[in-house]
């Protein structure tokens, strides 16, 4: 069977139609050619990732240790972004399937998080984050069942309406849930090595602020490299081809809805760990924190980031964590008053959105690697022509 | 020239390394006659305030008025040389009601701009987003625009949050026991908000007139068909409907309860009733049809503060005045009265904090003497050691028109088994330039 699928991919036919004709919108997604790249980085994918992996976590203790505490704040809030953006930039990019319910999957996991920390002897936090991942994988498979189904929009209107719905549960189950108000989360202190490493580390003091940073970070890194590894590997390969050309993959021996739902199951899991870690950060779950809007922020994050691209979704968070106190700021240094320069934030981010819509509609990444990919191109043309 | 600029440059560098020296103990400075920068957030000529507030989104009409209020009040005041020659500098940030984004920008505020104190952060859920925070960071979080118990039922875990406006329960028992003694044979429906404002307000209102309601119906916020919650009441003979619910909520029920041929005796708690907003709302939801608050008429409605319908009043004349002098664009709204009155409020703790004053010496400042400040708020505040719970009384009063007319006079009571009882005291006088001036309580 397998043998047969392997066959199947590697006819010209199936093969040509993807690399071809890279869709642009997903030139991010795409695996660079990394036939014939001349580069340090090991050729293994695992030691590859795992080399990142140890130079993202010495590039976070330097950047958290170098920043003031309000910067650790907004780094603890940029993890959480990320790690639903990295989720859901794995299901639209890669699968080809759109979300605007996964603001509503991190409320899950929000609210798991929230429940088992107001037990009297709560469980380890690792426990209790692996239990909002677990909870939000299942209401993720749920929903990709359903999902698997549907196309485009009827895709998206689905899943809007998880997004609408499912905080909603939250105010009908007010006795447990905590209504409107939410429930209130006391993140869980730091261990006391935490305290010595960091005093080991840089001499600063550990604030707790500064100890959810790192939650975040550490949890970010590990579910980037987790989420890295399955893109490049069989499974990221199925669902390219099923995003890319169903006929072909059906042809191939894959299975399209199963493939969806693993897809839509792993993003869940994601924005699961992605709802707890901002249910300690906000110190809060409640129905208000989960709207819409966050859904469609997480979209425009990984849009504007590049689709497919676990950096894109992590530079599309910043921007979202970082552009709108930039502005406000600003506007208040223009002389506006603070009402006009909170006003301004939405403003600009929206212009953000349009003018890269029009200039990088891959997205940042998407389009510098589409620029970097035609530049090969051109070279081995000019190469092949000479020769 | 150059010398000079030297010179000024020295004594400035000179005065930041005493104010550095003595920031960690400022304590025991009051008596020293000079200003020092006794804490974080105050230099020898500011002191930093902040504040959160919906200035986008859904909650911004009307909300987004009150730091507008509060920000001309501290601009006048400072033209009149601030509190003990310190100006005050306010900062409010947009959260747009969302409590996620309440953690940053109130992260932002302490960590960032290093308020002295936050002031007048609105909203149930937002704030609770960041009590914990505030108070284990021991930032005083004075004035909570909100009515919920969270904030001064509990000083013992929550020692640095105080409360400001009449709670929902207290306001719910003024309420019960009103009806109760003008309208003892009226059947009551409950038109409830399905939150923790409405509770609290249904659970003070039974204590006095359980017996006579006869439903209580509640809505989901965001939910906008209110058709079958003012059915049920219409269904169930309610003649007298009181209403915990937002202003939205306040038009939506009057244009479902016309569209019904439904015509109980309305009551709608202080939170819904504002007539200005309540009348643009209306005019939006309606697509025109319904043009003002004219639908409000011979509602009832409750008062904690002076209204921009009594242009009489002493205190609404000087929040006019500083409107005119020191407000921006658009008019004296009872929103802006509101900021202002919670700008009063924290000039007077911000003057019996002392001279320089410190985090813990403006929360001992608040609980010692609070309860004895006379302001623009119609009936005394709670605050002491054992209770940070803000103004404790209310007056009622009949929507006629654009304008109110009182009914009952203030009326003071409290959480729990307290009685009800009438305010004997006097409407406080307004202060030259509308700028309090009370005594040091902290030494």
């Amino acid at each position: 069977m397998s043998d047969l699928r392997s066959t199947a991919t590697d006819t010209p036919a199936a093969g040509k139609a993807s690399s071809d004709a890279p869709t642009e919108a997903t030139a991010g997604a795409d695996e660079p050619t990394a036939t014939r790249r001349r580069t340090l980085l090991p050729s293994s994918t695992l030691l590859r990732h795992l080399l990142l992996l140890a130079l993202g976590a010495v590039a976070t203790v330097v950047i958290l240790e170098s920043t003031d505490p309000f910067t650790n704040s907004q780094l603890a809030t940029l993890s959480y972004y990320a790690i639903a953006a990295g989720g859901l930039t794995v299901l639209t990019g890669m699968n080809g399937q759109i979300s605007l319910g996964h603001g509503a999957l991190m409320a899950v996991g929000a609210y798991t998080t929230a429940l088992f920390l107001s037990a009297e002897e709560p469980l380890p936090l690792p426990l209790i984050l692996l239990a909002a991942i677990l909870v939000a994988t299942a209401v993720g498979a749920l929903v990709g069942v359903a999902a698997a189904r549907l196309h485009g929009p009827y895709l998206a209107g689905a899943t809007l309406a998880l997004a609408v719905g499912l905080p909603g549960l939250a105010i009908y189950f007010h006795d447990w849930l905590g209504g409107e108000q939410g429930l209130r989360v006391r993140a869980p202190r730091a261990p006391e090595a935490f305290d010595s490493f960091i005093s080991a580390v840089s001499g600063n003091s550990a604030s707790n602020t500064k100890w959810l940073a790192y939650l975040g970070a550490i949890c970010l890194l590990i579910t980037y490299f987790l989420l890295a590894n399955l893109v490049r590997s069989r499974i990221g390969r199925t669902w390219r081809a099923v995003r890319d050309q169903e006929v072909a993959a059906e042809l191939a021996g894959i299975n399209l809805g199963a493939w969806r739902v693993l897809a839509f199951t792993v993003s869940a899991a994601a924005a699961g760990l992605a709802g707890g870690v901002l249910a300690l950060v906000v110190r809060l779950a409640a129905p208000s924190g989960f709207t819409l809007v966050l859904s469609l922020s997480l979209l425009t994050a990984i849009v504007i980031g590049g689709l497919g691209s676990l950096l894109g979704a992590l530079l599309g968070s910043a921007l979202l964590v970082f552009l709108p106190p930039f502005v406000t700021d600003l506007g208040s240094g223009w002389g506006l008053d603070n009402t006009e320069a909170a006003q301004l934030a939405p403003f600009v981010y929206g212009v953000v959105l349009i003018v890269a819509m029009i200039f990088a509609p891959a997205g940042f990444v998407g389009s510098i690697r589409m620029r970097w990919l035609t530049r090969q191109a051109t070279r081995s043309a000019a190469r092949s022509s000479r020769g | 020239m150059t010398v000079l600029a030297a010179a000024t440059a020295a004594s400035t560098l000179a005065a930041c390394g005493g104010g550095g020296d003595d920031g960690g103990g400022g304590t025991s400075s009051g008596d020293s006659g000079s200003n020092e920068a006794s804490d974080i957030g105050i230099t020898e000529t500011s002191i930093k305030l902040g504040a959160h507030f919906p200035l986008t989104g859904v909650a911004a009409p009307g909300y987004s008025e009150i730091p507008t209020g509060a920000q001309a009040y501290f601009d006048c005041l400072n033209e009149q040389g601030g509190v003990n020659g310190r100006e005050i500098e306010y900062i409010y940030r947009d959260d747009a009601y969302n409590p996620t984004n309440t953690s940053q920008v109130v992260q932002q505020l302490v960590l960032e701009d290093e308020v002295f104190a936050i002031v007048g952060g609105l909203g149930t859920p937002t704030h609770s987003a960041v009590l914990d925070f505030l108070n284990s960071e021991g930032v005083p979080d004075l004035f909570v625009s909100s009515g919920s118990l969270l904030w001064g039922d509990d000083p013992e875990t929550n020692p640095y949050t105080f409360g400001w406006q009449t709670d929902y329960t207290s306001e719910g028992k003024i309420i019960g026991d009103y009806i109760a003694e003008n309208f003892p044979d009226a059947q009551v429906g409950l038109f409830l908000q399905d939150d923790d404002f409405g509770e609290d307000g249904e659970a003070g209102i039974r204590e006095y007139i359980d017996d006579q309601i006869v439903a209580a119906e509640r809505y989901t916020p965001g939910n906008t068909n209110v058709g079958p919650q003012i059915a049920a009441l219409q269904a169930a003979g309610a003649d007298f409907v009181v209403g915990f619910n937002v202003p939205s909520y306040t038009a939506l029920s009057q244009l479902t309860a016309l569209q019904l041929g439904y015509d109980p005796q309305w009551f709608y708690s202080n939170v819904g009733s504002d007539p200005t907003l309540v009348g643009n709302l209306l005019n939006n939801f309606s697509e025109g049809q319904v043009s003002d608050a004219s639908l409000l008429d011979g509602a009832l409605t409750t008062d904690y503060l002076p209204t921009v319908d009594e242009p009489d009043n002493p205190w609404v004349q000087e929040f006019q005045r500083i409107w005119d002098e020191c407000g921006g664009e658009g008019e004296l709204t009872n929103y802006r009265i509101y900021g202002m009155s919670q700008a009063y409020t924290t000039v007077q703790a911000l003057q019996a904090a002392g001279q320089n004053p410190t985090r813990d010496g403006l929360v001992e400042a608040i609980e010692t003497a609070g309860s004895e400040w006379e302001g623009p708020v119609l009936a005394p505040f709670r605050y002491s050691e054992d209770s940070h719970m803000g103004t404790a009384g209310m007056s009622i009063s009949r929507v006629t028109g654009t304008t109110t007319e009182e009914v009952a006079p203030v009326q003071l009571t409290d959480i729990g088994d307290a009685e009800i009882e009438a305010y004997d005291g006097e409407p406080a006088e307004v202060p030259e330039n509308g700028i309090p001036d009370e005594e040091s309580v902290v030494d």
